[in-house]
């Protein structure tokens, strides 16, 4: 045998880019279960047609820009990004909206900005935004949970023909209150009720936060501490995120008035807080990369995300706060070099 | 129990120990031939002292250190020199470099040594100087001169003497048998240390707690002794200098810094007990513990290897299968490098062969992108950036690498093993540390040729400066002597212009009636003359300036002077073939001019002999002719009021001034000795200076004397007259069709104007006084 001639080391363990994300995919299980137990089958149709997508947008791009498609389709990051999208839109979006959100998502905000490793913005953020922005109703559409529907949730087939032909074009989605708005939403619009009597009056609230939220973010919490019990990233950024966010909550709650921000533990458990925590703030390619840079990072996270639900124009804001902090990424990692072995101080030197 | 700190990172491979060290270290055994390699430190290699066909012993020097920073090389069994030429060596490159190989007679013959019995009699530099000829070079890994490190200088107090037994490489278990074995040598040579630097505050041996047998047998050896053995947690790469520093005492090398900055030596354990060897019983360095290991090999094992013995050798005692070996290491899987053939030697830095299958240690699995995870920043062990600083060594960004400390990389290998992307990432570290040293390397010689060249400059600068010294030596001295003679080469100077512009004027009356080709020959001459006189003129001004074109200038009059020798003897041929041309003013030798030059210079070279008296006497003659010619000049332009009348007034002060200072001189040199002229001439220099002031001083009073009114008037008359004269002028062009009736106009003109001014100025005058 022709002996190897290579650099050390010669060995490395066995962690590698498609396990990593393989691990996330299989983190997302107990949130998506839990968003499909109350809110029925549209998110996993969501997310195996925006995979599809991603798939198919992902093999373009690589083939465009000469790239061994199956060796980088491989790594998974491109199905990681539809996953996330696709639990984030809202259940029985049309295919066109999931379409658009995907191919911005992995054909602009991903390859054309120089591909895996090298965009600086999260592209599920990305394509969420962009949704966000350029379609508002089909955007802010959610279904109503198990809890607060007198019906039975519509079928998987009700689900498949609401991607293909549109909500209009499946009777059991065209009825009232097949819809609701969010609990966060709720919360932002009320400026009348006591918190305890909101609480009490609408149907959206569960026992801690929004029924089915506070189980679907419970899930992504699990799915998180498995991300970190596997070493897959550092508990700095969510945990930082979490401890910001439960702090704005704290100094705004007031004891539950008709102005309130809402309980440190309703912000905690509703809305994206558990997916963005573990899935979006710790997507590594767009995030501080030092262990201080990253606490930072996600506690400015966290602020933002209180800042814009509670006084924004939005009542959830992690693609926002989360596109913000990319923004300020680089920055960040300037400032917050570790202090190496034998140095009195961490300023990089020669400035 | 004693404190132990962390070290930041650090990662966990598979420790694949229990392979190799479960047998005793065994003899290897003298092999067929010995190659040593003259560089097996770090330092100047080594150079030979024996010869080809040379019988040596074992332990004979067969290479001597050079230089301070360098160490011998010595054979390791008794034999013959048969080559002393390039041969492969254990160096990641695979390169060739010299080695002399001996063939073992198999008699394994000792040179005479000797051992000191008690080396706490003997002074510290002796048994400095036996370590150094003991040829014993760190043995963990870097081969550095041992006697260098433990050379300190007297100011330096070590506090701590830490003796490494980490072996936090995994597969490698040298120091771990030999720890088991030599327990009380290694502590006895331990002691030689402890000797020589005298650690005020404590020593260790620091042991990862993955080598028990170690811990027990250097424990038990240690008993009784100052000698603390620390056992620390495993973790790769405790063992690193700079990392076991840290774990025992909490204190950190500083970057770029020697442990014994902060008051500690570190040495290997294998190094402690050459040592022993070498004071105990004299022995060079000419044999190592190394471990020979991974799955090719049937047999698992560490050997005592002399220093030179192939590694085919050391491979083909343990059964080494060839096909099934995917890579040959040398050193251990984290740090090792592989060989490009088992021809290479064991040197004095070989702790291991690593032998491994394609199973055991797969080839690089295909590199996948960055995705900045972060696995690398928390496996480094010194706290950088690695993630950071691969894309600035993908960019080349070297200043921005150099910001992110990479000089500190201590290229343990951490991060590229937690790499999930498979990226090669001290491969880019190393290409980077050698290309900014290359960089550094360059920008040392491109400074070296600045400061050369700026050398150079100044050299050239102080010689111009040095010139220039001389040149204003020479110009003061001729200003001395100008000084003392001015007037006399100015008034030289003006009587050869003048003769020579009288013979010009004097020429052209007369050169008009001439053939053509005649006149072309005259006007030659003038030319010639011109020139001359140009060159002449410059040449004394050089002269005057002491410039340093004087040679040139010279040059210039000599030249001047052929030419005009040649075209007078044209002319002179030409007038002897054309008699009936020759007319008195055409006449070469009657030439006014040509006889004015001649009388000019016949006067310049007669005041360049006469002495100073003499020049000055002639020179208040010349003056006083020259004054009364421009006294009666300016007698003329005033009877016309010309408006020259000023430049006569002038002139006629100065000659006086001149004609004054001359005088003044004159009484000097009369009064003094001639030599004495230069330094006297100061003073009449300055007297004269004086008389110009005083009498600037008695014209401005005359001048302010003179009331307004009548100066005012004096201004309309001059007018007036000048207005006439130019109108007359007019006339006369008028009348002549001349073309300076233009000109003439203007005059008359600006005139009018300057006469309205000066009425005005003058009515205004008498308005003002009533």
């Amino acid at each position: 045998m022709a002996l190897l001639n290579v650099t050390s080391p010669h060995t490395t363990n066995t962690m590698n880019t498609a396990r990593v994300m393989q691990l996330v995919l299989l983190a997302t299980i107990p949130g998506v279960l839990a968003l499909t137990w109350h809110f029925g089958w549209g998110t996993l149709v969501n997310i195996a047609w925006a995979s599809m997508v991603a798939i198919a947008a992902e093999s373009l791009m690589l083939y465009l820009r000469k790239r061994p498609i199956s060796f980088y389709l491989s790594d998974c990051s491109a199905l990681v990004t539809a996953v996330l999208l696709g639990i984030a839109l809202p259940p029985y979006s049309p295919w066109w909206l999931i379409f658009v959100g995907v191919g911005f998502a992995i054909i602009i905000a991903k390859h054309l900005y120089g591909g895996m490793g090298f965009n600086p913005f999260n592209p599920a953020m990305v394509g969420y935004v962009v949704l966000l922005i350029s379609y508002p109703v089909e955007m802010t559409i959610w279904a109503t949970p198990r809890e607060a529907l007198e019906l039975d949730l519509p079928s998987i087939g009700d689900a498949i023909q609401a991607l293909f032909l549109g909500r209009d074009a499946v009777a059991v989605l065209t009825v009232d209150g097949i819809t609701m708005a969010t609990p966060l939403d709720v919360l932002k619009q009320n400026n009348t009720l006591l918190v305890d009597d909101l609480w009490a009056q609408s149907p959206q609230f569960g026992r801690w936060a929004g029924a089915g939220w506070e189980w679907a973010n419970l899930g992504f919490l699990a799915g998180g501490i498995f991300l970190l019990t596997q070493r897959v990233f550092t508990w700095h950024a969510p945990i930082s995120m979490l401890i910001s966010l439960t702090i704005m909550a704290t100094l705004f709650y007031d004891g539950g008035s008709s102005n309130s921000g809402g309980s440190p533990l309703f912000h905690l458990l509703s809305g994206a807080t558990m997916l963005g925590a573990f899935f979006i703030v710790t997507d590594p390619v767009t995030s501080a990369v030092s262990v201080k840079g990253r606490i930072i990072y996600g506690a400015a996270i966290g602020i933002l995300l209180y800042l814009i639900r509670v006084w924004g124009n939005y009542p959830d804001a992690i693609a926002f706060s989360v596109l913000l902090m990319n923004f300020a990424a680089p920055l960040i990692d300037h400032y917050t070099q570790p202090r190496t072995y034998g140095h009195q101080s961490n300023r990089p030197r020669g400035e | 129990m004693r404190k132990i700190w962390d070290i930041h990172g650090g990662i966990h491979p598979a420790e694949n120990k229990t392979q190799s060290n479960q047998e005793a270290i065994t003899q290897a055994g003298i092999p067929a031939e010995l190659i040593f390699p003259l560089s097996q430190h770090i330092g100047a290699p080594a150079s030979p002292v024996v010869s080809v066909g040379q019988h040596i012993l074992k332990g004979e020097k067969i290479a001597e250190a050079k230089g301070f920073v360098s160490v011998p090389v010595h054979a390791s069994t008794s034999g013959e020199v048969i080559a002393i030429e390039n041969h492969f060596i254990a160096h990641p490159s695979g390169m060739t470099a010299p080695c002399i190989i001996i063939r073992p007679d198999g008699k394994d013959q000792w040179i005479e040594h000797q051992g000191i019995s008690d080396y706490t009699t003997i002074e510290k530099t002796e048994l400095l100087n036996r370590i150094r000829d003991a040829g014993i070079a760190g043995m963990g890994g870097a081969g550095f001169p041992s006697a260098v490190k433990l050379n300190l200088r007297d100011d330096q107090i070590i506090e701590t003497l830490i003796i490494n037994g980490t072996e936090c490489e995994p597969y490698i278990t040298s120091d771990d048998r030999l720890m088991r074995e030599r327990a009380e040598e290694i502590i006895e040579g331990v002691k030689i240390l402890q000797h020589l630097i005298s650690p005020v505050k404590e020593t260790l041996i620091g042991i990862e707690d993955n080598k028990p047998e170690a811990i027990a047998a250097m424990k038990a050896a240690a008993a009784g002794t100052t000698i603390d053995v620390v056992v620390f947690p495993t973790k790769y790469p405790s063992g690193g200098e700079k990392q076991l520093i840290q774990i025992l005492t909490g204190k950190e090398v500083p970057s770029g810094g020697l442990p014994a900055q902060v008051g500690i030596v570190c040495q290997n354990i294998g190094t402690t007990y050459a040592v022993y060897r070498a004071v105990q019983y004299g022995e060079p360095l000419i044999s190592r513990i190394t471990t020979v290991t991974g799955s090719a090999c049937e047999r698992q094992s560490n050997f005592e290897v002399l220093l030179g013995t192939p590694i085919h050798y050391l491979l083909n005692l343990c059964g080494y299968q060839a096909e099934r070996c995917s890579r040959l290491v040398m050193g251990g899987p984290m740090m090792g490098f592989s060989l490009e053939s088992a021809d290479v030697p064991v040197v004095k830095t070989t702790n291991c062969v690593l032998a491994p299958t394609p199973n055991e240690l797969p080839p690089p699995a295909p590199v996948q992108a960055c995705i900045r995870c972060g696995m690398c920043a928390e496996a480094c062990p010194v706290s950088l950036l690695p993630q950071q600083m691969y894309w600035f060594a993908r960019a080349k960004e070297y200043d921005k690498l150099e910001g992110h400390n990479l000089m500190d990389c201590i290229e343990c290998g951490a991060c590229s093993y937690a790499c999930p992307s498979n990226i090669p990432l001290v491969q880019y570290y190393r290409a980077s540390k050698a290309e900014i040293r290359q960089q550094k390397l360059d920008a040392e010689k491109a400074e070296h040729s600045k400061a050369r060249f700026e050398a150079r400059q100044a050299r050239i600068e102080r010689q111009e400066a040095e010139k220039e010294a001389k040149r204003a030596a020479r110009k003061a001295a001729a200003e001395a002597k100008a000084a003392a003679g001015s007037d006399n080469q100015e008034s030289k100077q003006d009587a050869v212009q003048a003769a020579i512009e009288r013979a010009k004027a004097k020429r052209a009356g007369g050169a008009t009636a001439t053939p053509q080709s005649k006149t072309d020959l005259e006007k030659a001459v003038t030319a010639a003359e011109k020139r001359l006189a140009t060159a002449r003129e410059k040449l004394q001004q050089a002269e005057e300036q002491g410039a340093d074109t004087v040679p040139a200038f010279k040059t210039g009059v000599e030249k001047s002077e052929n030419k005009l020798a040649k075209v007078k003897a044209a002319l002179d041929d030409f007038i002897a073939n054309n008699p009936q041309a020759s007319t008195p003013a055409a006449s070469t030798t009657n030439d006014p001019a040509q006889l004015a030059i001649e009388r000019a210079q016949q006067k310049r070279a007669g005041a360049a002999t006469q002495s100073p008296l003499e020049k000055v006497e002639q020179q208040i003659t010349s003056l006083k002719t020259r004054i009364d010619k421009a006294q009666a000049k300016l007698a003329e332009a005033r009877a016309e009021n010309s408006d020259k009348l000023e430049i006569f007034e002038t002139s006629v002060q100065k000659l006086q001034e001149k004609l004054a200072e001359a005088e003044q001189q004159k009484q000097q040199l009369q009064t003094e000795s001639p030599t004495s002229n230069k330094i006297e001439t100061n003073d009449p220099a300055k007297q004269a200076a004086d008389d110009i002031i005083a009498r600037a001083l008695a014209k401005r009073e005359a001048a302010s004397k003179m009331t307004d009114l009548e100066r005012l008037q004096n201004a309309v008359n001059s007018i007036e007259t000048r207005i006439a004269k130019t109108k007359e002028k007019l006339t006369v062009a008028e009348q002549e069709g001349s073309d300076t009736i233009d000109i003439l106009t203007e005059s008359v003109k600006k005139l009018e104007v300057k006469l309205v001014e000066a009425k005005q100025a003058l009515s205004d005058y008498e308005d003002q006084q009533g």
